[in-house]
């Protein structure tokens, strides 16, 4: 497995059949070294389903995924953790792998969440939280981030922080970057290309940039502007309640 | 000094609250307290087979309670049935059966009491070193399989990407749990083996704030209950399971006064 030409992973038409229900088909997506993917699409659409099959979570699928890094770090969606198990975040960020302290330490400051590290997971906030699953997955020098929904559960400014802190680790860990996002019209302004997912691929493009647009700055604040943008969906095609897809 | 039979049922707790310590933290955090409950009902059955076959009943108790606990997978496959009705199924269908065919066996002398609740009287040498030897197997594969075990605990999905095998893991596990009960029958009685597993971790939980902390005041927790049950059955002559699973209340219901100072040091 080598990187060439910066390409981390390559989904070609990939489609996953559960139950005879198709959850995603004829999806085809490429994350570059250095450059940033943001899926986006209704809430089943199959986000979640397409970031697993490029990790290889999911056995059976159909089409080509080409994986050429096995340096994957993950943040899976809606993790909780509850009170039967007392869990510090000192902990945590070895429960999969072996980290000697210093390397602990260096992913939680990276994220800013070195003032945790012997706080109980169970006591944090949820902007805190995902600090600390970003720590955990950034600790081992990934080549791709995988983030599902790394913002749910934050509120507005806490989102563009944490979208700020991504951008930042990207820059830092020279790595890619697949990221989900919870919401159908904003997304990172760093991200480079954009997919509307549901079911399929219905349509993908470039974010718009919310920075120029004096309407959205007075929307969003000077701040929020430059850390997100809008995307403008160009669907050829509508989506009926029974499953049929029309033609425009 | 095996001679002695409360000796003899002193070591055999013992051995017992060394496996029951780990796997019982596991049983809550996993939230498998009824499924535990399920295999030690089907344990009855395992007992039954064993007189019936002249076997011996750890191994039958063994291989009765991992056929059920297969039998439970495939049920949630190929049902629509939620996961408690069907371990409420499993549980109470293998105790009935058990007991019906126990009452087929009546030629052979029996103590149901005993077998339910336990019976210090009813350990041999034998049963020690199946208890000993089958609980050292038992910490021994814990030992192998904690990593992914602990990480799918947490989180399974976590635990899949970053390239541990969770469901390879949670099969060993079901099966430790199918060999704890079996050694533990004699000592606990299949009516309070959950109890056992339980009780000495929940007052472990009280008490401490990492995993590595719940899982040794989980064994202390239950080397002090088999002590202290084993002694006041002895001299009270009660039935030792109910003795030992009270004397893990009381340790649990002392447990809560520390969780009151911990609230009151916060405010």
């Amino acid at each position: 497995m080598t990187i060439e030409n910066n390409v981390l992973v390559k989904l070609t038409e990939v489609g996953l059949k559960q139950r005879n229900k198709w959850l995603v088909k004829g999806v085809s997506l490429i994350v570059e070294r250095r450059k940033i993917v943001t899926l986006i699409g209704p809430n089943g659409s199959g986000k979640s389903t397409t970031a697993k099959i490029a990790i290889g979570l999911h056995k059976n699928i159909e089409g080509n995924v080409e994986k050429f890094t096995d340096k994957i770090g993950y943040v899976p969606q809606k993790i909780s953790i509850d009170w039967t198990l007392p869990l510090k975040v000192s902990d945590f960020m070895v429960l999969t792998d072996e980290l000697d302290e210093e390397k602990i330490n260096e992913a939680l400051k990276l994220t800013g969440a070195d003032h945790l590290k012997n706080q109980n997971l169970g006591n944090l906030s949820g902007g805190e939280f995902q600090r600390v699953l970003l720590a955990r997955a950034v600790s081992k020098k990934p080549d791709l981030l995988v983030l599902d929904e790394p913002v749910q559960g934050v509120d507005f400014t806490g989102e563009i922080a944490l979208y700020k802190l991504i951008k930042e680790i990207a820059d830092k860990l020279n790595c890619g970057i697949l990221l989900i996002s919870h919401d159908l019209h904003t997304v990172m302004t760093a991200t480079d290309h954009v997919i509307c997912l549901n079911g399929h691929v219905c349509c993908s493009g470039t974010p718009k940039d919310v920075a120029m647009n004096n309407e959205y700055k007075l929307l969003f604040g000077e701040q929020a502007s430059q850390t997100l943008s809008i995307y403008e969906h160009k669907h050829d095609h509508v989506h009926s309640n029974d499953g049929d897809i029309k033609k425009n | 000094m095996f001679d002695d039979f409360f000796i003899r049922a002193l070591i055999a707790g013992i051995g017992v609250a060394f496996v029951t310590g780990p796997l019982g933290c596991f049983v809550v955090w996993r939230r498998l307290s009824y499924f535990g409950d399920t295999l030690a009902h089907s344990a009855l059955l395992g007992v039954t087979m064993a007189l019936a076959f002249e076997i011996n009943i750890a191994i039958s108790i063994f291989i009765i309670s991992s056929v059920i606990a297969i039998i439970l997978v495939k049920l949630e496959k190929n049902t629509n049935l939620p996961g408690d009705a069907l371990l409420g199924l499993l549980a109470h269908s293998a105790l009935a059966v058990g007991l019906v065919v126990i009452g087929f066996l009546s030629f052979i002398r029996f103590d149901v009491m005993g077998l339910l609740f336990g019976d210090i009287l009813a350990v041999n040498v034998d049963d020690l070193i199946i208890i000993w030897g089958g609980g050292a197997i038992i910490l021994i594969v814990l030992k192998i399989i904690w990593k992914p075990l602990f990480a799918s605990t947490v989180n399974y999905e976590l635990a899949e990407a970053e390239g541990l095998n969770p469901d390879r893991a949670k099969a060993i596990f079901t099966i430790l749990m199918a060999a704890i009960i079996a050694i533990s029958i004699k000592i606990v009685g299949l009516l309070l083996i959950t109890g056992m597993l339980i009780i000495p971790t929940a007052m472990a939980r009280n008490i401490s704030d990492t995993p590595k902390k719940m899982v040794i005041f989980s064994i202390c927790g239950g080397l002090l209950s088999v002590i202290m049950g084993l002694f006041s059955s002895l001299q009270f002559n009660t039935p030792s399971g109910p003795s030992i699973i009270a004397a893990a209340l009381l340790l649990f219901v002392i447990s809560l006064f520390k969780i009151k100072q911990t609230i009151k040091l916060k405010n």
